[in-house]
């Protein structure tokens, strides 16, 4: 919870300046994937001029680096660069999940498979300080064989290799080019699964965050061009090495702790880490059901469920409508979004069971439509608010008063629009707020982005023509910004307060010159 | 103004996160190994005699076994440890015994400690045991080195080539 709110302090400092579309940190992952990408394209350029060989390997870089410093000595900055970033963005990312609880057990995949990708990502890089073969190489050569040599699986001692000059063979680079190529490769791979579950996943940055990033990492190679350390010569000991802390943060500590310590920690801490989303294991919130004497198989839910817990199916009941929604239970983490898409979900059917075709067992469509009625048969006065909201950020059922009544729900995605509509017409309130998580960082994705895209007529269920859009008013709160919540309320109330003695007039107007008219007459 | 004061804050946060990288990505500086020190290295593998040695089976011992296991000789496959002594100008660096490697304990026994030394000329002894022998060595070198600051000197053995070399 105090990790959430510092991730929000922060980012909110981050919505005030690059505004929350271009924010970083709703991007980390997108970012990850584009740092991912320019490795790669400069890792491929890099390889064009790679000489697989003791003495070689060294030598190609060095003539990248100064000979052609502004092609391969810039290719070879950003790769370094890039794979740096790449570093800081995953534990970010990770510790951002964490922080905001996006990873319990309905949600546990994509921490899962977020695991062995710090693996891939740590020896990737390792792999790749080592071809260079300097005196760096040279001294992550020793420790890594040293604390290989500590797992007892290898017969011979692998440190045994870095001995001597004579002892080492150019085989062994190929090796490690091989290595280099094919943990990323994997590491692409294992990224493509990460985001098995995401329905449209954030895969690439803004357009402006990506181009003013890479101009970043493009300024930094020009100033700070990478370089090699001095070449690796095995007879003498690596003395004082400059490490990437990026990668080798436990150099130091394998060089001085047992190797199968370091082992059984590394492990151990791996275990823990992919255990974290059954430590305690989720609430299990009863998923997402289907009414098949509802559902007309318009696939609406289908395209608005945020992580692809929603598969169209050939009608099983025998209706005439060709499919009809089947919501996978292991997916599916009851945010209830597809509710607010479904057209059925309208509190304006007289049915006496009201049940749309998809909703959630613990929020029940018809129970929304009751609180909402309760919400506002507590106000008085004549700029009554309800306010919608979600349970994902301020809880606003605290702000409760005379004027302003609350109903809260899984996510704001979960309101179907048609709901403003009834609160305006049956004169429930004369007014809607709809509040939740910070824009561009909805607690379950897409809850925000299909809300504001519903209320501005871009995406079904589009809300009616006949609703004054002047009534509804929204804020995205998050946690942190009571404050600011407050004050777009009171806006918003004023707003309302100007509208309604506008009307008045105009009434009054049009009431006059009636009046006028039958004097006339 | 307020666009004006966005961009800095953009470009504050870029210019915070490129240093960031440009630092730490090759500094601060970490000191593995002492320059002013040099370093010994004892490192090998070697099979050392077996515990017991081998005995002609007597002709009743050979009609007791199985037809297929019938061989001359019993050999136990167990190894004794490897027991190493390193002398540097008299001073004791190293002694110790390492264990053959295996389930069976009949695998070499592997070898690999740093040492380090203070550079310049020294006398080395180096006294390895691999028999069953309580008391004296089986291989003994003594020779006097002078090392470099930062040079790796390497003691290593093969049975082949007649016991210690150095490289
Ligand atoms: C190379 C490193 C990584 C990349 C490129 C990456 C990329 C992504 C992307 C693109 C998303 C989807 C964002 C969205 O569309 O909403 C995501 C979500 C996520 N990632 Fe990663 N990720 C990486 C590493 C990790 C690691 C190390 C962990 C944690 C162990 C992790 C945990 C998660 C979680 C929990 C989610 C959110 C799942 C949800 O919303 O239910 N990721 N990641
Ligand atoms: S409740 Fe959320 S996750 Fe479950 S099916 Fe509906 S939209 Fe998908
Ligand atoms: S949105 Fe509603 S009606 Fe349409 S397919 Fe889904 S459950 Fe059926």
């Amino acid at each position: 919870m105090l990790l959430r709110t510092l991730f929000e302090h922060i980012e909110d400092w981050f919505d005030v300046v690059f505004g929350a579309k271009w924010n970083p940190f709703y991007q980390l992952g997108a970012l990850g994937w584009f740092y991912y990408w320019i490795v790669v394209i400069s890792g491929f350029y890099l390889y064009i001029f790679f000489d697989t060989g003791v003495t070689q390997a060294y030598q190609s870089l060095e003539y990248l680096t100064h000979e052609q410093w502004y092609a391969g000595g810039i290719m070879r900055s950003l790769h370094r660069y890039a794979s740096d970033a790449l570093v800081v963005m995953m534990i970010v990312h990770l510790l951002r999940e964490f922080a905001m609880d996006r990873f319990r057990s309905p949600r546990w995949f994509a921490w899962f498979t977020g695991v062995p990708m710090l693996w891939l990502v740590f020896a990737a890089g390792i792999s790749g300080y080592w071809m260079v073969w300097d005196q760096l190489a040279q001294y992550i050569a020793i420790t890594t064989a040293e604390f290989l040599d500590a797992v007892p699986l290898f017969g011979e001692a692998i440190a045994r290799n870095f001995l001597t000059d004579a002892k080492l063979s150019g085989r062994f680079f190929t090796l490690m080019v091989f290595v280099h190529i094919a943990l990323p490769l994997f590491l692409l791979f294992v990224m493509w699964i990460h985001i098995q579950r995401h329905a449209t996943p954030k895969v690439n940055p803004p357009k402006e965050l990506a181009i003013a990033t890479l101009s970043m990492l493009l300024i930094l190679s020009f100033i700070k061009p990478a370089l090699s350390q001095a070449p690796a010569d095995l007879s003498i000991v690596p003395t004082t090495v400059n490490l990437d802390w990026f990668y080798m943060p436990i150099y130091p500590i394998m060089n001085n702790v047992s190797g199968l310590t370091v082992l059984i920690a590394l492990i151990v801490a791996t275990l823990l880490l992919m255990m974290v989303p059954w430590m305690p294991p989720g609430k299990r919130v009863p998923v997402a059901v289907v009414h098949l004497d509802n559902c007309n198989g318009c696939s609406r839910c289908a395209a608005d469920c945020p992580f692809s817990a929603i598969d169209m199916a050939p009608r099983s009941d025998g209706s005439a409508y060709k499919l009809e929604a089947v919501v996978d239970a292991n997916h599916c983490v009851s945010c209830g979004i597809c509710v607010g898409s479904c057209p059925t979900a309208t509190p304006f059917r007289t049915k006496s069971e009201l049940s749309p075709g998809i909703e959630l067992p613990e929020d029940k469509i018809k129970e929304l439509r009751e609180k909402t009625v309760a919400a506002s048969s507590k106000l008085t006065g004549d700029d009554r608010v309800i306010v919608y909201g979600c349970q994902n950020s301020l809880d606003p059922s605290k702000m409760a008063d005379a004027k302003v009544g609350v109903v809260t729900m899984p996510c704001i995605g979960m309101l179907p629009p048609s709901f403003i509509d009834f609160v305006l017409s049956k004169k429930l309130a004369e007014g809607v707020f709809l509040t939740g998580c910070r824009q561009g960082d909805c607690g379950y994705r897409l809850g925000i982005k299909w809300t504001d895209a519903r209320l501005a007529g871009q995406r079904d269920p589009r809300i009616r023509k006949r609703v004054n859009q002047d009534r509804i008013g929204k804020y995205w709160a998050g946690m942190t910004r009571r404050k600011e919540f407050f004050k777009e309320l009171t806006a918003f109330r004023l707003r309302l307060n100007k509208l309604d003695s506008a009307q008045l007039e105009d009434q009054n107007k049009t009431n006059n010159s009636s009046e006028k008219d039958n004097a006339q007459v | 103004m307020l666009k004006f004061s966005r961009l800095i804050g953009q470009l504050v946060s870029f210019i915070l996160f490129g240093l960031m990288l440009g630092s730490f990505s090759n500094s601060p500086r970490y000191t593995y190994h002492d320059p002013e020190m040099a370093l010994i290295m004892v490192s090998f593998s070697h099979s050392s005699e077996r515990k017991e040695e081998c005995r002609r089976f007597s002709p009743e011992e050979l009609a007791d076994l199985a037809a297929n296991m019938r061989r001359p000789m019993d050999c136990k496959r167990e190894r004794v440890p490897v027991y190493i002594e390193v002398m540097l100008d008299g001073e004791n660096l190293l002694s110790k015994s390492y264990n053959p490697t295996g389930l069976a304990k009949d695998g070499s026994a592997s070898i690999y400690e740093r040492i380090l030394v203070e550079p310049g000329q020294h006398q080395l002894i180096v006294k390895l045991r691999d028999s069953g022998r309580v008391e004296g060595f089986d291989y003994k070198s003594d020779t006097v080195i002078n090392i470099e600051p930062k040079e790796l000197f390497v003691i290593d053995f093969r049975k082949e080539l007649g016991g210690f070399y150095f490289l």
